[in-house]
């Protein structure tokens, strides 16, 4: 990237000030201006609403070359027909910049690879397993192909974390199935108001919290989005896993490498370190997986990871 | 001249400069107006807790009376924050119970209240008035009875779609005899299982609060009680109702109307928890009065629906089911010529095959028969560039527009082209717009148009869109006003933040989730502004025990003077000085 002329130089300068402001100021990053320093307030508003003085010949811009060929990483996330990286020099302050021109025409900026797109949506990026096999070129012309490839025509999409865009509470109530419209005639006889009663199975998006012994961070699952017990008990250890090994690492004292973090497996027939247990809506501890699934939903309130060796007496056969 | 002014002359001229802004610009006049302006400054918004700390107010604001502060990003609602980020009012409540003794209100939102806060509000402030928690969590009812006891002149009690730990036992009942002062109780998001103690404590305490004029009830207080408490309250002028269902006998359903028909203020009604359409009628003698209808709670089909909704000739406010379907919105753009706001909301999210008849029709038609509509949330299924083409030419005066088409990345359904064009033509022609919600198949071609013409636009919403950083470039160099940018699982990596860095101090705040935003840029922008916390979120462990270039889980910029903030739990890594010497 090379040669800006000034007129376009002048276009990627980047503005600090507030909307609207029509004179020229440009910020660098590695000259904050001592116009700064005489600030004699420190108040946020005055801060955010002074222009800073332009600095010519100063440079600082975050610098991102593109045409060099130092690939030091590998980068899984990224296709292989993809020329774009996002590599970061570590430029200091004061080097001369080179800006990245972006182009109108968005053809011929080189587009990130659909598959790292997808990569995207997973709830948990595990870059490790992207293999090369699973990549698929993407180009800007073949978009309707590419539509069709993303459309509807999955028939059990992967649950998304918080997609659709809905609170939780507004899932929750929204229980009941709808009720066929009232006939013409006024009064509510008793038997029509009885079987108009929510039925419980049909909730949607029950949000209920998870702790796990030795996690200080709380969770929270949906249940409505497992139909099991073995796939709520996977997710369960998809979502500790981490944090635990996380802590393992941090507790160790240091960097430990990539060690793949060991599944939390037998949750459900306590031949596991830990086991699921969960609070019902009387507030009794009770073991997962003893109940049928409906039953389980309808009443559990919020689940714990306990130690197996600390689950004892929790008996559910009556 | 200011100093030939008196500086009480000075303050009661400021006395009637109600706007932030207007008092921002008041006080960069001169040293003398920053001065007289900072002393006599009684009310304050913080739109993000972490962007400046207690101390830094209350050194600068000595004299406040009004608090409202915002913690967790937009995002939280959607489960995407985890739990233990942040955006605890402890601190900002101990720092304000000694430097403002006569605070009398305070305003959260999406921050984590403990019950000992809610004490600590409740002694701290002698004459403490108004307190809404707006989806904050972390507290229980033992917190709300401390306030109840202890507050004499509290006026308004507002805990709207909080998450509160219902304990039991009979927080109202907190509540003083001698307290007559409430105007507004909103208790909605409490839960379904009350003791009639509890009831018979809220009966006593409406029928004591003469000045009550906003009551949102939660879903345990049954259709049989509504009557009473109507009756005690008829200056209502907003009603949430419990559960609109029971055993509706005659006599208690005419009962109900009556009361209904007493409440002559009634503009706003909500709740209808399990509504059975034979008892709507109950309310059809106030419907003319309406200006506000929630019907978000209540899962009644579409010819119901429409005929309440024609009773409401004066609605400018609807929230309802999809199962309004597109002929219910027909008839609401027949019936509401001065519909103002609309938010349709999904019934069966999870579904993939649609359980109701609603198309872009629907709104099409309510944008064409309602000239003042000037704000729209749509959750549906399908749509199309032509739709939007319409949309935006008959509704030039759109401020909000958030659309939410169910299935991520789904195409125009007739032609299967990106959605670009159709939300290009409602930026290009809605100049008002303040609010965007983007779904839908789009290419970075539609942000070229958002970065051309949305030039009064201040919060974006973005979500599987885009193909490249340039998507990120056109937003971030073009917007002019942009405030709050939250963007999901799109292509957008370092390129374009890191070249538009500068912007991201005019803004509130950027969150970027299940992006490509690799750990080193986060560095390099992190060592870079001083003036911005960069948060990454992570819950794979430390980032430098994976290569730089891997892309962040989540990322929450915001521009701050109080520096790195010091309650970060163990996922959140940001560059503090020492970390970025140790890692450079």
């Amino acid at each position: 990237m090379e040669g800006i002329s000034k007129e376009e130089e002048k276009k990627l300068e980047l503005r600090l000030g507030p909307p609207g402001q029509e004179e020229e100021t440009s910020f660098s990053f590695g000259c904050l201006s001592s116009s700064m320093s005489n600030n004699s307030t420190n108040s946020a508003k005055r801060v955010f609403s002074e222009a800073i003085e332009m600095k010519t010949g100063e440079e600082g811009w975050i610098n991102l070359n593109s045409d060099d060929g130092n690939h030091q990483h590998q980068k899984l996330w990224s296709s292989s027909s993809a020329n774009f990286h996002g590599k970061i020099q570590h430029q200091q302050q004061q080097t001369k910049a080179s800006f990245l021109q972006f182009p109108k025409a968005s053809q011929s900026l080189p587009v990130m690879a659909k598959e790292s797109s997808q990569a995207c949506c997973n709830k948990v990026v595990d870059l490790q397993r992207q293999s090369a096999a699973e990549k698929k070129p993407f180009s800007p012309s073949s978009a309707n192909t590419a539509v069709s490839n993303v459309s509807q025509k999955r028939t059990a999409p992967a649950p998304v974390v918080g997609w659709p865009p809905i609170r939780s509470f507004r899932k929750n109530l929204s229980s009941s199935s709808p009720l066929k419209p009232s006939p013409d005639s006024q009064s509510a006889l008793p038997d029509e108001v009885a079987s108009k009663k929510p039925v419980e199975t049909c909730r949607k998006g029950l949000f209920v919290k998870i702790n796990m012994d030795g996690v200080p961070i709380g969770r929270k699952v949906d249940l409505m989005a497992y139909d099991c017990y073995d796939k709520l008990s996977s997710a369960v250890d998809e979502l500790f896993r981490g944090l635990l090994a996380a802590q393992r690492d941090s507790s160790a004292g240091g960097k430990q490498s990539n060690q793949e973090a060991t599944p939390v497996t037998g949750l459900l027939d306590r031949s596991g370190e830990y086991t699921l247990v969960y609070e019902d809506n009387e507030g009794d501890r009770m073991l997962v997986g003893d109940v049928p699934w409906h039953m389980f939903i309808s009443t559990a309130k919020r689940l714990r990871v306990l130690k197996t060796s600390e689950v004892s007496g929790l008996s559910c056969e009556c | 001249m200011a100093y030939s002014f008196p500086v009480e002359v000075l303050e009661h001229i400021f006395s009637f400069i109600d706007s932030d802004n207007d008092r921002n610009a008041v006080s960069l006049v001169c040293k003398s107006w920053y001065e007289i302006e900072r002393w006599c400054r009684r009310k304050i918004f913080i739109g993000n807790c972490y962007a400046v700390t207690p101390r830094i107010m209350i050194r600068r604001f000595p004299e406040l009376r009004s608090v409202s502060l915002k913690g967790k990003p937009h995002f939280a609602d959607f489960n995407l924050v985890p739990e233990g980020w942040g955006g605890y009012v402890d601190p900002w409540v101990l720092a304000m119970g000694r430097a403002y003794p006569f605070l009398e209100e305070l305003r959260l939102k999406r921050m984590v209240v403990s019950d000992e806060a809610l004490e600590m509000v409740s002694k701290s402030f002698k004459n403490f008035k108004v307190l809404v928690l707006s989806s904050c969590e972390g507290f229980t009812t033992d917190g709300l009875a401390s306030i109840a006891a202890n507050c004499r002149n509290l006026r308004e009690l507002d805990l709207r779609e909080s998450d509160v730990e219902d304990l039991g036992g009979n927080w109202l009942s907190c509540f003083p005899e001698s307290c007559t002062s409430l105007v507004s109780l909103n208790i909605s998001c409490l839960g379904s299982d009350w003791s009639l103690q509890s009831l018979s404590a809220l009966e006593r305490l409406v029928g004591r609060s003469p000045n009550l004029r906003r009551l949102r009830l939660n879903r345990a207080v049954p259709l049989d009680k509504l009557a009473n408490l109507l009756r005690r309250a008829p200056q209502l002028v907003e009603l949430g109702t419990g559960t609109f269902s029971s055993e509706l006998r005659p006599d208690v359903f005419s009962n109900l109307s009556g009361a209904f028909s007493g409440c002559k203020e009634l503009k706003a009604l909500s709740g209808f928890w399990d509504a059975v359409p034979s008892h709507l009628p109950a309310v059809y003698t106030i419907c003319s009065g309406l200006t506000s209808l929630n019907l978000s709670d209540a899962n009644i089909q579409s010819s119901d629906l429409v005929k309440l909704i024609s009773e409401c000739q004066n609605l400018q406010r609807l929230w309802v089911f999809d199962y309004i379907e597109d002929s219910g919105l027909e008839a609401l753009a027949e019936s509401c010529k001065n519909l103002q706001e609309l938010r349709v909301f999904p019934s069966d999210p999870y579904a993939m095959e649609p359980n109701v008849t609603l198309t872009e029709q629907g709104l099409v038609a309510v944008s064409e028969g309602c000239p003042k509509l000037e704000s729209v949330l749509y959750f549906c299924r399908q749509f199309t560039n032509n739709a939007l083409f319409t949309i935006a030419k008959n509704r030039p005066n759109l401020t909000r527009f958030r659309l939410c088409i169910i299935e991520p990345r789904t195409p125009d359904y007739i032609t299967l082209e990106p959605l670009d064009a159709g939300f290009g033509a409602i930026v290009q022609n809605c100049k008002e717009l303040r609010r965007l919600s983007l779904s839908g198949l789009l290419t970075d071609r539609v942000f070229e148009h958002i970065g051309t013409h949305a030039k009064k636009l201040e919060m974006l919403s973005i979500a599987f869109a885009g193909d490249s950083d340039l998507g990120l470039y056109h937003v971030l160099s073009g917007c002019k006003s942009l405030r709050k940018l939250e963007i999901r699982d799109c292509p957008f990596g370092d390129k374009a933040l890191l070249a538009n860095a500068a912007k991201l101090e005019t803004m509130r705040s950027l969150w970027m989730s299940s992006c490509l935003v690799s750990f080193e840029a986060c560095k390099l922008l992190g060592q870079k502004m001083p003036r911005l916390n960069v948060e990454v979120i992570d819950e794979r462990g430390p980032p430098d025990s994976r290569p730089e270039s891997y892309p962040v889980e989540k990322l929450y910029i915001y521009r701050s003077v109080a520096g790195p903030r010091l309650d970060m739990p163990a996922f959140v890594w940001t560059m503090d000085e020492e970390l970025a010497l140790r890692l450079s």
